[in-house]
């Protein structure tokens, strides 16, 4: 059973037909990554998983459950499924710990206290432990995203979205944060990715499509799509950015 | 060859640069000019303004050092009315205010009466003067019979003070609140956080704090209006000055008046402005 299933889902800004028509199909502890030029519509794709942006056609199945449904509460998907953006959106008003604890205190209704414990333990594991107090502007950008990642695992999500995450590092903080992805592949959470990244879509996931237009245009195992694209666009951007 | 270039016409006193060299040249010029200038302007303000033939009795009627003396402590201690008026006000405008603006964008259907009722609250009190409000209120509400102390022109007062000036810091805080970007709230849904915690969490302690030196500005207005309050009764400090002015036949309390003012208002201003700046070089 796939953990999360796209079936012809579509979305227009406007007259800007964004998505046309995906069909994606998600299992339980893959990682799926999303390629493709800038407008291809990979974010926006990412963030109608969460229900950030309402589908304006088609079917989107959480453990079977269609969630795209007009009227359907966004809100308890948003808990299960978690996402992290380019610009890495923390609170700029409360410190790291801050961050990170709003949503469980409020959501989950737990107090500061029950949450130190395994909040420290996220904060340790992923290099942070001596960031908690600080806020974001005296962070780095790539210990920022890094937080941005504690901020969404701290919920507990079934799924990660990533998008984009280390599009706005500069280079040399880039590794720090796919390290944090690649922890987390290990152990075993869904993930799908929009990234430019391809030595590491290549290395790391289960399955890569080529998003071009709105559209799938192609997808398979990273060997296969990196290697040997059956579609002539593919191969064109590949050429470009690799 | 070092050494040999110390000599020559370009060198430089250590640690300084050509430029900065240039830059302090500059700035020793404009000081002059600009000392000068207002020496000139000075003198000649002292030399001509005397030379006015009703200058005699301005200085005697607004300017009487004796009349200044006897009135001043009088003036102050009528002055701490105004401060704690403005005291009990700013605290009461700022939660009306905020009522007002989270009215102002209440989202659900249900609510709608609220929001309208924003709509209108900001509209009538930013479009009627002041002094109309205090006259309506201050005169208005007591003229309905009502018991003592609720008929006091001071309960009133400040109550017309406090609906017109949440108006406009209603406006102030809802600028705030749609200065933060939607990426903030994108977040916090993200995240699983409910409308009003979103609000509350997120966007209102960042709104609020962005737009404390718009506030300020507000408030020192505030202040100087409390003194519009005489026009209904309270013993101010304008309508103290007035009553010297009968008593004594002389203008200066008044003067002695605006220098009390003065003397709030202007380092409040220059702190708003510091404030202000700060802000600005914080986000660029």
């Amino acid at each position: 059973m796939a953990k999360l299933e796209l079936q012809s889902v579509t979305k227009c800004f406007g007259d800007n037909v964004v998505c046309r028509g995906i069909d994606l199909r998600i299992d339980e502890g893959e990682m799926v990554c999303l390629i493709g030029a800038s407008g291809s519509g990979k974010s926006t794709l990412l963030r109608c998983m969460n229900l950030l942006e309402p589908v304006d056609d088609g079917v989107i199945l959480l453990d079977d459950i269609d969630i795209a449904e007009p009227g359907f509460d966004p809100q308890p998907v948003r808990q299960r499924i978690g996402i992290v953006f380019q610009s890495f959106n923390l609170f700029p008003h409360m410190t790291a710990v801050e961050n990170v604890m709003l949503a469980p205190r409020r959501v989950h209704n737990r107090s500061r206290e029950a949450l130190l414990p395994e909040v420290t333990e996220l904060f340790t594991r992923f290099g942070l432990a001596d960031r908690m107090q600080h806020y974001p502007d005296q962070l780095s950008g790539g210990q920022q995203q890094r937080v941005a990642i504690v901020r969404a695992l701290a919920m507990k999500p079934e799924i990660m979205l990533f998008d984009e995450i280390t599009s706005a590092l500069d280079p040399e903080l880039v590794g720090e944060v796919l390290d944090v992805l690649r922890t987390l592949r290990e152990a075993g959470m869904t993930m799908v990715l929009a990234t430019h990244e391809m030595g590491f879509a290549r290395e790391l996931a289960d399955k890569v499509c080529f998003l071009d237009n709105g559209v799938i245009l192609e997808e398979g195992p990273p060997e296969q799509l990196f290697s040997n694209p059956k579609q002539e666009r593919t191969r064109s951007f590949l050429a470009r950015v690799l | 060859m070092t050494e040999t270039n110390l000599d020559g016409p370009a060198a430089a006193p250590p640690g300084l640069t050509r430029r900065q060299i240039y830059e302090a040249q500059i700035r020793r010029r404009s000081l002059r000019v600009a000392a000068t200038s207002t020496v000139l302007v000075l003198l000649a303000l002292i030399v001509l303004i005397p030379l006015a033939p009703g200058w005699e009795g301005v200085k005697k009627s607004f300017f009487n050092a004796d009349v200044f003396a006897r009135t001043f402590p009088g003036l102050l201690e009528a002055f701490l009315l105004d401060v704690a008026i403005f005291a009990w006000s700013a605290p009461l405008i700022f939660l009306l205010g905020l009522l007002i603006a989270l009215c102002r964008d209440a989202r659900s259907p249900a609510l709608y009466p609220l929001r309208l009722f924003g709509i209108l609250y900001t509209d009538i009190f930013r479009g009627v003067p002041v002094i109309l409000v205090i006259y309506l209120i201050g005169f208005g509400i007591p003229g309905l019979g009502l018991p003592r102390p609720w008929n006091s022109p001071y309960i009133w007062g400040t109550v017309a003070l406090v609906l017109t000036y949440a108006a406009y810091v209603a406006e102030v805080l809802r600028s705030g609140i749609e200065s933060i970007h939607q990426s903030q709230r994108a977040a916090a849904a993200s995240l699983g956080l409910s409308h009003s915690d979103t609000m509350r969490f997120v966007v209102l302690p960042q709104a609020i704090r962005r737009v404390v030196p718009a506030n300020m500005n507000l408030f020192i207005a505030l202040q100087k209006d409390v003194a519009l309050l005489s026009f209904i009764g309270p013993v101010e400090i304008f309508r103290q000055a007035g009553v010297y002015k009968s008593l004594l036949a002389n203008f200066t309390p008044y003067v002695g008046a605006a220098l009390i003012f003065l003397a709030v208002t202007i380092p409040a201003t220059r702190y708003a402005d510091y404030l202000m700046n700060k802000q600005a070089r914080a986000r660029s």
